[in-house]
């Protein structure tokens, strides 16, 4: 639902459109040159470099999913280990209760798990979902972030947020539109 | 870089979307069809048939569940008979969703895009029918929890951890949670595509809830791309070893034709060679239906058939390592059996997956063949008949004549055996229908990275 330019009070943000992933790119360059630090940019297919153009950090994804594989590999040999050795000894073949090479298997498998249920779990929290509503779905353009267009916005949070609107005419917006809160 | 540059005109080959395509015209063809009101007259038709075989095996479930598994032609000495080879049969199938999803990501083949989302979507329901068998074979399900998972239970009891079944259960169950869960992470940002271009509120709701509000910023798309990275990095080693695993339920036993070191590599081969084929039969009539030849266009029928051939030739390898072994092994039991399997009481089976998977798939190394839809779709149903009776040939002739002759017996499967079976194609069809119906069969978010409106240069 877009608003006229003058509601400023209540605004989560500036949105800027843009036609190519390129021209989302060099605006977002732009973007960060002039100082602005609460920015994101929106785009219907991953673009390698706008993270770091905008963000600077990379996630701690990967740090998550080692632990949880290794938890799992963990808890896949002390399951074993304590069902065959301490829970429930059977002498199968008289071979030793704490054959680790048996064990190898299952404990292959749930580090797998957990490691892969953590790399999906964690993409989806650390990015704060699920959550169905968010102020920049309140501009009906928004909708082609899903499809072909680019949208760079402007958070009313930041400190250089009064020229922001102008100023994200200037980088060659396609349009550029208030985000109401 | 297009590959085709430094080729002369004759060696081209046709590119992985033909040209016509920008996001626009993408995110329309394939959005359209969950998104449409219509039903198409086939899809009806072919649901109906579906549904009916589900009826067969729901009906097939419940006489097995009253009456017990003796329903089966499972006997001594054959035990293992029609629910392990279709439990393998159909676990195999699943194995190319994740090869082209997990693998061929890793080596950044672009030509996996536009196939990767169906054929995942294969393995997932292959893996459910294959589920089945195992469960349902134990006559009472509702009891085999307690030596198939670990958990308290009031008898004390906890699985055998040196059973290579026990390994097959963890592997089987790991392997369709991680499909599941890459298949869903895969599909997040098409479900909001679909999101946005809903035509009514109730489908904006529902494909909205299931995007669990993904907004496509710079910070999602980054974990997002670091977690689907991550997530076919452990596809790859499992689903390796999901087949190796399922070859030890045999490899560790010491039934002569079993008992050999071949067993997980030439599984897997087997398996990627079978879900190949699979993939081309669901690919072949599915393009043609919904008009998605300029997406899937003849690089990914020809890639498929290339790679059908390849794993075919390592399960020929392993056809004739399994004879060498035999002879090798100086062993009067190994060698009767692959006597028996070649002149045995089952050698129409043996000479029938020889012909398809030694002999027919030959053919393959003609691009003419490749190249001949009709024929390849014939081709590929034959294959996994071969590769159905590659199990067949494993299990049965094996058990049916092992050490001693006073036990040999004929096995031969009951109607309820087909039955169950011929259910399970009708779970797997269904599933796949309304997955082509309600869900982007295509990721339409991976197929438009090729397309020059979302490459960026690099500064400077």
């Amino acid at each position: 639902m877009a608003h006229t330019p003058e509601t400023t009070s209540a605004l989560h943000g500036v949105m800027a459109e843009y036609d190519t992933g390129q021209e989302l790119v060099d605006a977002a360059r732009k973007t960060m040159a002039q100082g602005y630090t609460r920015v994101e940019a929106y785009s219907p297919l991953p673009i390698e470099d706008l993270n770091t153009i905008i963000h600077k950090t990379r996630t701690v994804l990967p740090k998550l999913v080692l632990a949880g594989g290794l938890t799992g590999m963990a808890t896949g040999f002390a399951l074993q280990y304590w069902a065959s050795v301490i829970e429930y000894p059977m002498n199968i073949g008289g071979r030793p209760m704490a054959s680790w090479t048996t064990f190898i298997v299952p404990s292959y498998e749930l580090t797998i798990l957990f490691a892969a249920l953590t790399a999906a779990f964690g993409m989806v929290l650390l990015s704060g979902l699920p959550r169905p509503y968010h102020p920049v779905f309140n501009v009906e353009r928004f909708s082609m972030a899903s499809s072909d267009k680019f949208f760079l916005v402007i958070e009313s949070a930041d400190p250089k947020f009064g020229g922001a609107a102008a100023f994200l005419k200037d980088t060659g917006a396609k349009g550029v539109y208030d985000v109401a809160e | 870089m297009d590959p085709n540059i430094h080729r002369p005109m004759a060696l081209q080959e046709t590119p992985v979307i033909l040209p016509g395509h920008d996001f626009e015209t993408v995110t329309e063809t394939i959005a359209e069809i969950p998104l449409s009101k219509r039903y198409p007259l086939g899809w009806i038709a072919f649901i109906g048939a579906a549904l009916g075989l589900l009826g067969v095996l729901h009906m097939a479930l419940g006489y097995l569940v009253m009456v017990g598994i003796g329903i089966f032609g499972t006997n001594q000495p054959v035990g293992w008979a029609f629910p392990i080879i279709n439990f393998v049969w159909w676990i195999g199938i699943g194995h190319a969703g994740t090869l082209i999803s997990a693998i061929l990501l890793l080596f950044k083949q672009q030509w996996r895009m536009s196939i990767s989302r169906f054929a995942e979507a294969m393995t997932i329901f292959a893996v459910a029918c294959a589920a089945i068998f195992p469960v349902f074979h134990t006559g009472r399900p509702w009891l085999a929890a307690y030596w198939l998972f670990p958990y308290p239970n009031a008898m004390g009891l906890w699985p055998q951890f040196k059973s290579p079944l026990i390994w097959d259960v963890f592997a089987v169950s790991t392997y369709a949670t991680v499909s599941i869960v890459f298949w869903y992470v895969g599909l997040i940002p098409d479900l909001a595509s679909l999101r946005d271009r809903a035509t009514s509120k109730l489908k904006a709701v529902l494909y909205g809830m299931a995007s669990l509000g993904w907004r496509g910023s710079a910070r999602h798309w980054h974990r997002y791309e670091v977690a689907s990275l991550i997530l076919a990095g452990l596809s790859t080693p499992l689903v390796l070893s999901v087949h190796t695993v399922v070859s030890f339920d045999f490899a560790v036993s010491v039934i002569p034709g079993w008992h050999a070191t071949i067993f997980p590599p030439y599984f897997v081969a087997g398996a990627i060679y079978s879900g190949f084929a699979m993939v081309l039969t669901l690919a072949i009539p599915v393009r043609r239906f919904y008009g998605m030849e300029s997406l899937i266009t003849m690089r990914h029928i020809d890639n498929m058939a290339k790679v059908m051939l390849a794993t075919g030739l390592i399960v020929g390898y392993g056809y004739t390592m399994e004879a060498f072994f035999a002879w090798y092994s100086a062993s009067p039991h190994e060698k009767f059996m692959m006597w028996n399997r070649m002149f045995g009481q089952y050698a129409w089976a043996y000479w029938s997956l020889i012909s398809i998977n030694v002999v027919m798939v030959q053919f393959l190394w003609l691009k003419k063949v490749r190249h001949n839809v009709g024929l390849l779709f014939v081709m590929s149903l034959l294959v996994n008949v071969g590769m159905w009776l590659e199990r067949f040939v494993i299990v049965v002739t094996s058990l049916a004549n092992d050490f001693v002759p006073s036990s040999w017996a004929h096995y031969t499967p009951t109607r309820w055996d087909y039955l169950l079976y011929a259910g399970t194609f009708g779970l797997f069809t269904t599933a796949f229908l309304l997955f082509l119906r309600f869900l982007p069969m295509i990721s339409m978010f991976e197929v438009k990275t090729l397309l020059p409106q979302g490459k960026v240069k690099a500064e400077h």
